[in-house]
């Protein structure tokens, strides 16, 4: 089983264990998937190197690739201006392979903060900041974060003032979001490689803030 | 049916309850029908659009009991019957022949 | 005619029976134009592999307190993207 490397290992990157239906008893549909893959590669629609490939490719893409942009904008303020003009554009130009992707980043300022939802389905800005977690793709989360935001902040424990601005962002076509928190006080001295730490993942989805926030 | 006018998977709004928090590492199985399904667009076959579409029509009842996953290669499978890259008769010859060789997903891995 | 940033602009309320992007609890809605984020191919004929138009899509932001009336913080506000054949131009 040369593609099987993953199964011998019993943590995955984080730590956690990889969903256990990885060893249970085989299911209908992990044999379809099987089937597939093998259907596409005997018609030479693709080989199992490029299916490796692209699962490498998504591997790699992770929230530090989000961080490193957040800390550029937090120390570069015309990388900052053009983040916000174009987020596409200046997460290339950072050496991210981020696909077809549209980026719009959304600023984190004193008197404003953005969220990030999809409601329709579960976009999120994968090919910068790696697949999704589980709970952005919950029926909780998108039913509620259009209806009652500030309870869900309450949830992930972000209790925003009543004088912020709370602007929701549901990705409903073809954009997808990042939001750019805002630099945390008493972080002047950081450089950006020390600033990019202090991004979380849920900092970028609007349900977190920067660590020393 | 699912209501015309306010699909089962159009939810923002609806009550729902607090947001569990709980989450999970992708198995191998669920990385590769990732890459099947961008694969699977890069090659023309279908879109984003077509994916979504078919989970849509897939109804509240396999949101709810299937794993995202699960909901995917369904999809998947449904855009690439309809794209002409394989036949019903060919996907199920394949599917017993992948049974056939173990009880395990990495049992049977060719 | 591409409606300019500022332009209020109203959701329009029908629900063809496909897929669609235009979330219920906008239908019917007002909002204002933020940015005009130009032409991308209609997902309503994408999906199908039907040959597709490229539609204007621009992204609304609605008051929370008008999509909602019992809205914690009226003032915050939603944004989302809509295609321009999703705006209903003979709205007042």
């Amino acid at each position: 089983m040369p593609h099987d490397h993953h199964d011998h290992d019993h943590l995955s990157p984080s730590g956690h264990p990889y969903r256990k239906d990885n060893d249970g008893a085989l299911s209908y549909w992990q044999t379809m998937e099987v089937a597939i893959r093998e259907l596409m590669v005997e018609k030479g629609e693709l080989t199992p190197a490029q299916i490796q490939a692209q699962i490498d490719a998504m591997d790699a893409r992770s929230p530090a690739n989000g961080a490193a942009v957040v800390a550029r904008a937090w120390t570069d303020p015309e990388f900052k201006a053009r983040l916000l003009a174009n987020g596409s554009d200046a997460a290339r130009e950072m050496g991210f392979d981020i696909g077809p992707m549209h980026l719009v980043a959304v600023e984190n300022t004193e008197d404003t903060h953005n969220l990030i939802v999809c409601t329709l389905c579960s976009c999120y800005p994968r090919n910068l900041l790696g697949l999704p977690p589980d709970w952005y793709k919950t029926r909780e989360y998108r039913s509620r974060a259009v209806r009652e935001p500030r309870a869900v902040l309450r949830e992930f424990g972000v209790d925003l003032p009543a004088d912020v601005t709370l602007r929701v962002h549901d990705s409903t076509a073809d954009m997808r979001y990042i939001v750019l928190p805002a630099r945390p006080a008493g972080t002047e001295n950081l450089d950006a490689t020390a600033l990019a730490k202090l991004v979380t993942r849920d900092s970028m989805i609007g349900t977190g803030l920067p660590k020393g926030a | 049916m699912d209501d015309p006018e306010h699909r089962w998977h159009d939810m923002g709004g609806d009550a729902a309850g607090p947001v569990p928090m709980d989450g999970h590492d992708f198995a191998i199985w669920e990385k590769r029908v990732d890459a099947l399904v961008i694969l699977g667009q890069q090659r023309g076959h279908f879109t984003v659009d077509g994916l979504r579409r078919a989970l849509e029509d897939m109804g509240e009842a396999a949101f709810n009991e299937m794993t995202y996953y699960e909901r995917w290669v369904a999809s998947l499978n449904q855009n690439l019957i309809e794209a002409g890259v394989y036949s019903l008769e060919e996907l199920g010859a394949k599917m017993e022949e992948v049974k056939a060789r173990g009880d395990t997903y990495g049992a049977v891995q060719s | 005619m591409t409606l300019p940033v500022g332009a209020s602009v109203r959701i329009k309320t029908m629900s063809p029976l496909g897929h669609i992007r235009t979330p219920k609890y906008l239908r019917g809605k007002t909002g204002v134009v933020e940015r005009v984020l130009g032409p991308f191919n209609n997902p309503e004929q994408l999906a199908y592999m039907v040959p597709a138009t490229p539609r204007t899509l621009y992204r609304v932001r609605f008051e929370m307190g008008h999509i909602w009336p019992d809205a914690e913080a009226p003032q915050d506000t939603l944004d989302a993207e809509i295609y321009e054949h999703w705006i209903d131009q003979d709205a007042p």
